[in-house]
């Protein structure tokens, strides 16, 4: 039973950072039909703005030995203006491309930054110790669960929360969503395309540096591929969830997030390294008898 | 003089790069040689990659599975039957005969097309960008799986020891069937069918096209060539390494098809002569070069840097491509056939 629990919360945990991952590509995949492969390094670069730029072994902490509602203020800041700063030099531009010509620039931006990191910290894995003290584990109800998962699954909570509420009940977020069901009629009621896009960009570069100094916290490796697997499995879980859709977008954090672990226990120890195999399978296996994933979107459809 | 006519595209494309290889043979440049050849390689790969998605309209994440399987099949069928027994647990059938490398090349490359059918049936179901990601998902299950299979793949390690038989001309030889075959395909009825649904689906629907067969038939046949594009590249390199088969090489691929313009073959061949020159000049200029007495050298990392930023110059000015859905342009006057079309 206690192991039971301990991996439930793992699920939830892990789940928690591929619904994080998933919204803030799902969000701005809504408004401007772009699969953001940047994103990863996104969350990548707010790891690496923890530490002193330079290439050495060790990685000395700069940002990240502050207090921390300034790490976290300012770490969520450069990730902000990075994500605008994208999107006004290289998506702005395409804003009318196919979209296919926006994911490869979205790959050409990622291969930019991936680069650009390697050349000023160097290509090698870095470890650092960000909030040491949460890997310590607490006992809730007799089970030993590390505090990092707990504020994990609570920060994700509070901010699927607050995002809703700004979906829902502020102008910007009105906008958003009206922008995410139809673009043309909404620029045409008024919503102004530039600046939705903008704070689209902006809410997903906030997502992405919580994920970034949560996955630091957990892991303790910097390194310059760090982004990719969760972005992977992110968009995995965008189209498990339904395209289009933030709900399906979380739900299939969730969904692929739980079912890692979930595999990672049952299968047997000689399967366990294809762990990965049995979860794109099972991916597949939901795209084959829902194709348009599990919450279907109506707009996502092209109207005749 | 008609077949001229028929055929302009791919005899104009071929001719070109007979031209360039003929150049390099003559210039004696065993190390330029090298570099043509792996550019004829991406040909072959990248016009593999473009009777899928310049067809169909559909991006392909998953491809690079396609060229990992066929690196493999060619694998287990050429390598001397001592090293095979040395890593490798096969069957009686691969472990006990050495196969002759051009039936292997066509038998790897059938298996990456039937992998590709088997994954193509539930796939090709799904819309444009959920049926992309699913590729996605199959690549990370290959490659995953190949990794972790060490009784046939020696999992992460490097099987090395493939015949090494893949120099200019035979690739410049596979590169023309390629173009071939691809411009066949494309003038024909299935080709022709696929291209219409890619303009607009429901009107194809509408005209009785069924579009997941059709998208089908487009996959198995572009898989054959990635395949072909893996065993090519195992023989010229003489070693594959499953982690050589991932998202560095599934982006440059790509984005070759899409610089060059997805739309047309001449597209895909461009683009892989623009990028790859590209990179070859930031190499160069990376290893430092001098200008009479000034020595000049960029920063390690300043080509895949470049190559990142002229993609996306190139993709902001041109966003169809260079080619934009264009072909050689003909002698004999405008084709029959659609002219490039403009988005809605």
């Amino acid at each position: 039973m206690t192991a039971f629990f301990q991996n439930a919360i793992d699920a939830i945990a892990l789940g928690s950072l591929f619904a994080l991952t998933a919204l803030g590509i799902g969000l701005i995949f809504g408004v401007m039909r772009l699969i953001n492969f940047a994103h990863g390094d996104f969350i990548m670069i707010g790891g690496y703005s923890l530490i002193v730029p330079s290439s050495a072994m060790t990685a000395t902490l700069f940002i990240g030995a502050w207090p921390t509602p300034f790490l976290v203020a300012t770490i969520c800041l450069i990730i902000i203006v990075l994500a605008v700063a994208s999107e006004r030099l290289a998506f702005r531009p395409l804003r009318d491309a196919q979209p296919s010509v926006l994911l490869i620039t979205s790959f050409a931006l990622s291969f930019f930054f991936e680069h650009l990191v390697i050349m000023i910290y160097g290509g090698r894995p870095k470890a650092l110790n960000l909030w040491g003290g949460l890997i310590e584990p607490v006992m809730v109800a007799g089970v030993r669960i590390p505090a990092l998962q707990i504020i994990t699954i609570g920060v994700t909570v509070t901010l699927l929360l607050l995002l809703v509420l700004f979906l829902r009940y502020t102008p910007m977020g009105v906008a958003i969503r009206a922008a995410s069901e139809d673009f043309r009629m909404a620029r045409l009621l008024g919503v102004r395309a530039n600046r939705v896009i903008a704070v689209a960009f902006a809410i997903s570069g906030f997502l992405a540096a919580v994920v970034s100094l949560l996955l630091v916290a957990q892991t303790g490796v910097l390194s310059f591929h760090m982004g990719i697997p969760l972005v992977l499995f992110a968009f995995v879980a965008t189209v498990v969830g339904g395209m289009g859709s933030l709900v399906g977008a979380v739900l299939g954090g969730f969904v692929v997030g739980v079912s890692s672990v979930v595999f990672q226990t049952v299968l047997p120890i000689d399967l366990r390294p294809n762990r990965d195999v049995f979860v794109y399978g099972m991916v597949l296996l939901i795209l084959l008898f829902r194709p348009s994933g599990l919450v279907k979107v109506k707009s996502i459809e092209e109207k005749v | 003089m008609s077949l001229l006519r028929r055929f302009w595209t791919p005899i104009a494309l071929s001719a070109a790069l007979f031209a360039i290889v003929v150049a390099v043979w003559a210039s004696g440049d065993g190390i330029l040689a090298r570099t043509v050849t792996d550019g004829l390689i991406r040909i072959v790969l990248v016009v593999g990659l473009y009777i899928f998605i310049g067809n169909s309209g559909v991006l392909s994440f998953g491809h690079i599975a396609f060229m990992l399987v066929g690196a493999y099949g060619t694998g287990w069928l050429t390598l001397s039957v001592f090293k095979k027994s040395f890593v490798l647990q096969l069957p009686d059938i691969l472990a006990n005969y050495q196969y002759p490398v051009f039936p292997s090349a066509i038998a790897a490359s059938l298996l990456a097309a039937a992998v590709a059918f088997i994954v193509g049936v539930p796939i090709m179901r799904l819309s444009g960008i959920a049926a992309s990601i699913a590729t996605l998902a199959v690549l990370g299950m290959f490659k995953t799986f190949y990794t972790n299979w060490d009784s046939w793949t020696m999992g992460a390690a490097t099987m090395p020891g493939l015949p090494l038989y893949v120099d200019m001309w035979v690739a410049l030889s596979w590169v023309v069937f390629t173009l071939f075959i691809a411009f066949v395909y494309q003038q024909s009825r299935f080709g022709l069918a696929l291209r219409a649904s890619r303009e607009d689906e429901f009107a194809a629907r509408a005209a009785g096209i069924n579009i997941s067969h059709q998208r089908l038939i487009a996959f198995v046949l572009s898989a054959f060539f990635v395949g072909l594009g893996g065993v090519l590249h195992g023989h010229f390199l003489g070693v594959i390494a499953v982690k050589n088969f991932w998202l560095g090489i599934t982006f440059i691929s790509l984005a070759m098809l899409i610089v060059g313009g997805q739309r047309s073959l001449t597209g895909a061949v461009v683009g892989v002569v623009v990028i790859s020159t590209v990179v070859e000049l930031l190499l160069k200029i990376e290893q430092g070069f001098t200008v009479g007495a000034l020595e000049i050298s960029a920063p390690p990392g300043i080509q895949e840097i470049g190559i990142a930023i002229v993609m996306l110059i190139i993709l902001i000015f041109r966003p169809a491509g260079i080619m934009a859905g264009r072909e050689v342009p003909s002698p004999f006057g405008r084709r029959r056939g659609a002219p490039p079309v403009k988005k809605i």
